[in-house]
């Protein structure tokens, strides 16, 4: 898997919010041109290694190099730098919201080059063709559905042609159909345009048809790495448990409570 | 691009509105729209027993017409007396240089000014001259003192000249 | 709780706040030149905040002219001094009731609506978006909104003091038959340029109080439906306070 320089590179991160520990000595490698999965249980901090990878987040110890570039070491200038090489498909789209279908997707552009406006409209709407919503350009985003909102901003994440495309929970609240059309638009878009992807999921049947590797978060640390099928083959418990959707495993059923006979018991007495 | 043009023209008629207000307030409702100070003028002291509550910035004026304003008022402590600065438009140059200036209330219950009377002098006052025959401003008390003064000395005296209590409270002084 | 050690502490949250206000009005302040390259935002933005709350300050303006008008008559009749009637609701317009009234109507019209967007644009991501696209949130989207406001305000001050005195004018003069003659020339002779500077000079700090709050309100609200509404209601609480904390320091260092 280490064949060529990993595009994203994390040894031994740990990162703690308000004292608790996130990340307990985290240690991920991303191949380039490749899809990447990570996964795992609610709460794991899947989003937070996100925001640590973007730069949203600082304070962190331990290794952690993108596109060749250390985090800790850049500061704002290189990370709006580092910032236009990626794009992000956050949960929920995140469109802005006074500017229509066609203004989202060209907003980078306008912000960050001087390019004529010819020029722009022919970039955005073959990005718009390519997540297959050119008609809708004139669309505002309250208009649109979830499924199509979330295209929009695919359509808007690749506009500046960058290195790395991260998903953050792409396929949460979508209907069968839109699903199945992003998971699409995701290998396409990465052997199409040789991008990498990172795609943050916990649909674990979806995102496994389409990744080439996949982490499986647990504890603060990687419990499983390898490809999709690697991972269905696995003995681990951690990964058995969340693989077959178990209910009490590693990832225990109840929430951390005291005695339960005797809690029922006290209420009784005591009033 | 249509609905930018009825934002742009909302926008314009409203700071317009705005600044038409600003103008509207500034002109019609204050006495003088941009401050006195910037007409060309010259300065002329005069001195007084009392000035009363006389501020800077009153108006001096002559038979009722504003000529110039208060710009300072100081203390002679040789003559214990207030040294008043009036500051008169130059556009009224010929005020003869015996005139009066005498400290009178606005009003009922207004702010005190200062009154120029037209003495019958040929030449007239300029620029840091002084004007010689004041009148102090109308003190309440004095002139209730000056009342009961009148009553104690009973109709002995009928007409009593001079300190009326009616008329012009305080005597007319001549210093240099 | 010790009840000094409650005050004590809502001190010090209170010195924190301002501490947390103050930089993040540093940093609009440094943003503001790479902002005032967005004209167009900027435009739109006073429009939001200045014309479209024409019709609540007008209609305000309006009343409270009016009440003005009556309330002064009543006590100046006392005196025998109807006549002043215009210089009484003219200065006390002015002064004082004018920028305080349009900078409550303000932060409860503009402020709100301000505080609820950014904060729904921060609950949407909108604003980490526009972060990882690598434009900086405060100078595409705070900083013109707080210009909007800031440019508004004197501007709505001004209309407020106008309308008022048609206002007091029209119960003066045409209902309480206050001569129109006097009620004009002794409003020109009382009022000063001074007395209109200084209501300016109120309006346009209350402007950059009330603005500075709503966004900063927005800005860090918690991303939930719940924490955008008490982003909103603190807009106005906090607004309302500062404006009347503002009108006293002013006006006693004006005096």
């Amino acid at each position: 898997m280490n064949s060529t320089a990993a595009i994203v590179e994390i040894r031994d991160l740990h990162y703690a919010i308000n004292g608790r520990a996130v990340f307990d000595g985290l240690d991920v490698d991303i191949a380039p041109g490749r899809v990447t999965a990570i996964m795992g249980p609610s709460g794991t901090g899947k989003t937070t290694l996100l925001r640590l990878i973007t730069g949203q987040l600082r304070e962190y110890t331990g290794k952690l190099i993108v596109a060749g570039q250390d985090m800790s070491a850049l500061r704002r200038a290189g990370l709006y730098a580092l910032r236009r090489r990626m794009g992000m498909l956050f949960q929920n789209g995140a469109l802005l919201t006074d500017l229509n279908v066609f203004e989202n997707v060209a907003f980078p552009l306008r912000e960050h080059t001087d390019l004529p406006e010819r020029l722009i409209r022919q970039l955005v709407l073959t990005k718009l063709q390519a997540v297959g919503l050119r008609g809708a350009a004139e669309l505002m985003p309250a208009e649109l559905s979830g499924g199509m909102g979330r295209r929009v901003a695919l359509a808007r994440a690749i506009v500046m042609d960058p290195e790395i495309l991260i998903y953050d929970e792409p396929f949460v609240g979508l209907d069968p159909i839109s699903l199945g059309v992003i998971l699409r638009l995701i290998r396409r878009l990465n052997d199409v345009l040789g991008l990498t992807s990172i795609v943050v999921s916990h649909d674990v049947h979806e995102i496994s048809s389409v990744a080439d590797a996949v982490y499986l978060l647990s504890g603060g640390k990687v419990a499983a790495r390898g490809a999709p099928r690697d991972l269905q083959a696995s003995s681990s418990e951690v990964v058995r448990q969340f693989i077959g959707g178990l209910p009490d495993g590693p990832v225990p059923f109840h929430f951390p409570a005291p005695d339960y006979f005797g809690e029922l018991l006290a209420r009784g007495e005591d009033h | 691009m249509r609905k930018s043009n009825t934002l742009n023209l909302g926008t314009g008629a409203f700071v317009l509105l705005g600044f038409a207000a600003l103008a509207f307030l500034t002109t019609q409702i204050t006495s003088r729209g941009l401050h006195f100070g910037s007409a060309p003028h010259y300065d002329v002291t005069a001195k007084f027993d009392n000035i009363g509550d006389l501020k800077v910035g009153a108006p001096v004026s002559m038979a009722g017409v504003e000529v110039g304003r208060v710009s300072r008022i100081d203390l002679d402590l040789k003559e214990y007396k207030a040294v008043v600065l009036l500051r008169i438009n130059s556009h009224y140059n010929q005020i003869p240089t015996d005139s009066d200036a005498s400290i009178y209330t606005q009003g009922l219950l207004g702010g005190k000014f200062i009154g120029l009377t037209a003495g019958g002098a040929d030449t007239y006052l300029k620029d840091k001259s002084e004007i010689d025959f004041t009148q102090s401003a109308f003190v309440l008390e004095n002139l209730i003192g000056q009342l009961l003064a009148n009553f104690a000395k009973g109709s002995n005296s009928s007409g009593s000249s001079g300190s009326s209590a009616t008329d012009a409270p305080a005597t007319p002084e001549k210093h240099k | 709780m010790n009840p000094f050690k409650e005050l004590w502490r809502s001190l010090i949250e209170a010195l924190v706040a301002l501490g947390d206000v103050s930089r993040f009005l540093l940093r609009l302040i440094l943003a503001t030149p790479r902002a005032l390259l967005r004209f167009e935002s900027i435009v739109r933005q006073v429009f939001n905040s200045g014309a479209l709350s024409l019709v609540i300050i007008m209609l305000s303006g309006l009343f409270v002219g009016m009440v003005l008008g009556l309330q002064g008559f009543q006590l100046l009749q006392r005196f025998g001094s109807e006549e002043a009637l215009g210089v009484a609701a003219a200065i006390g317009l002015v002064k004082e009731l004018s920028p305080v009234i349009t900078a409550l109507l303000f932060a409860g019209r503009a402020g709100t609506a301000l505080a609820s967007e950014i904060g729904l644009m921060r609950a949407t991501d909108q604003l980490s978006a526009m972060e990882m696209m690598a434009v900086d949130p405060i100078e595409r989207v705070i900083v013109p909104r707080f210009l909007g406001g800031v440019i508004a305000m004197p501007l709505l001050a001004a209309i407020f003091s106008v309308i008022g005195v048609y206002g007091a004018q029209l119960v003066g003069v045409q209902v309480m038959h206050v001569d129109a003659g006097s009620f004009w020339s002794q409003m020109r002779a009382g009022v000063d340029f001074r007395d209109v500077t200084e209501g300016l000079v109120k309006s346009a700090l209350f402007g950059v109080a009330c603005s500075l709050i709503a966004v900063y309100q927005g800005y860090y609200a918690i991303p939930t439906a719940e924490g955008v509404g008490r982003a909103t209601t603190r807009t106005v609480v906090s607004s309302a306070v500062m404006v009347l904390f503002l009108d006293y320091l002013l006006t006693s260092a004006f005096l």
